[in-house]
């Protein structure tokens, strides 16, 4: 029995070892992963610039009536040029993107789509962050879905490729196209 | 002596690194508020660190934000809201209890109620140990004659 008792803190040490091992193994189990608090609530309000042009100024209500991406990219985001070749492809396939120029340099930033191709309906200039904070946003690029009635729907931290769009974006995009029909 | 002085103060300053911003304040209450909140408040970005030791530029956005909203006025729970509605409970070090937190909050409490429980048993266990060092009558007699043989011997 004195002995058993011995081996207690290698069999607790097992055990734990054992639950924490199932949890790291778990699909899709990332410890950076932090849930979104805009889930099914409607994009915060906001008046910005066009990145395209300081004098037009842009809010919800140009926000567009049907299913779309809202893209939170910058310059200085190395990710986001990983990224835009996926979001040209995406707007040749039709697919609507809102951009959100994230606390960046507008000259850069135009200079950006020009040479990298425009995938954005238009862009928003976010320079000091306003509503990227009021997004939650935490790090670019970040790829929210939205829906016709300017509801968040789905939001996507990372670099958005072939992948992350069929398994994670297209189910979720294809939905809200068919309710919204 | 001023040497262990120097040396208390170096041990000291330890915690006290962390980012400055020259923000002013109203009041000292104020400043105080400030301190407790970017102590409180998660880095969204930097996984184990508070606000007030990140220099991420989302903390940086952060506490501006949180200057602007004590300089509004806002109360401590408003501004925990704004914060909570933006990044989730992620952002709190003290999470409210719900049904993701019980078991965090819990586990200590019966952590140390077993703790207890042990530390109950095992001076009991010590207790009895003491009386079985009195030995019972045949014990005695058994005694007697193994060392009777050994002397013999």
């Amino acid at each position: 029995m004195s002995r058993l008792k011995l081996l207690l803190p290698l069999l607790l040490f097992v055990v734990l070892a054992l639950v924490f091992w199932q949890v790291l193994k778990r699909e899709g189990y990332d410890p950076q992963y932090l849930p979104s608090a805009l889930i099914d609530r409607p994009v915060p309000a906001f008046e910005l610039q066009a990145l395209a042009d300081a004098g037009t100024l842009l809010s919800n209500a140009d926000l567009p009536s049907q299913p779309f991406l809202l893209n939170v990219w910058a310059t200085w985001c190395i990710s986001c040029r990983v990224e835009h070749p996926y979001l040209n492809k995406l707007a040749r396939a039709g697919v609507p993107v809102v951009g959100l120029n994230y606390k960046d340099d507008r000259d850069k930033a135009v200079k950006w789509l020009d040479d990298l191709g425009n995938p954005y309906r238009f862009n928003l200039f976010d320079m000091d962050g306003r509503l990227g904070l009021d997004l939650g946003v935490y790090g670019a690029p970040e790829t929210y879905l939205v829906d016709g009635d300017g509801v968040v729907r789905l939001k996507h931290v990372g670099v958005v490729n072939d992948e992350v769009w069929r398994d994670k974006l297209a189910p979720a995009y294809q939905r809200l196209q068919e309710s919204s029909q | 002596m001023r040497m262990i002085l120097m040396l208390c103060l170096l041990v000291l300053a330890g915690p006290l690194q962390a980012v400055i911003d020259a923000y002013s304040f109203d009041s000292e209450a104020q400043r105080e508020r400030y301190q407790t909140m970017i102590d409180e408040l998660r880095c969204p970005k930097c996984q184990n660190q508070n606000l007030a030791g990140s220099n991420a530029p989302i903390a940086q956005d952060l506490r501006r934000q949180l200057h602007r909203l004590i300089e509004e006025g806002q109360s401590d729970a408003e501004i925990r809201e704004f914060m909570v509605d933006r990044y989730g409970n992620f952002i709190l070090y003290r999470p409210p209890v719900d049904k993701n937190t019980v078991v965090l909050w819990l586990l200590p409490l019966l952590l140390l109620a077993a703790g207890l429980l042990v530390a109950v048993r095992l001076r009991r266990g010590r207790g009895q140990a003491g009386q079985a060092g009195v030995l019972t009558a045949a014990e005695k007699i058994r005694i007697e004659e193994l060392l009777e043989r050994y002397r013999r011997s």
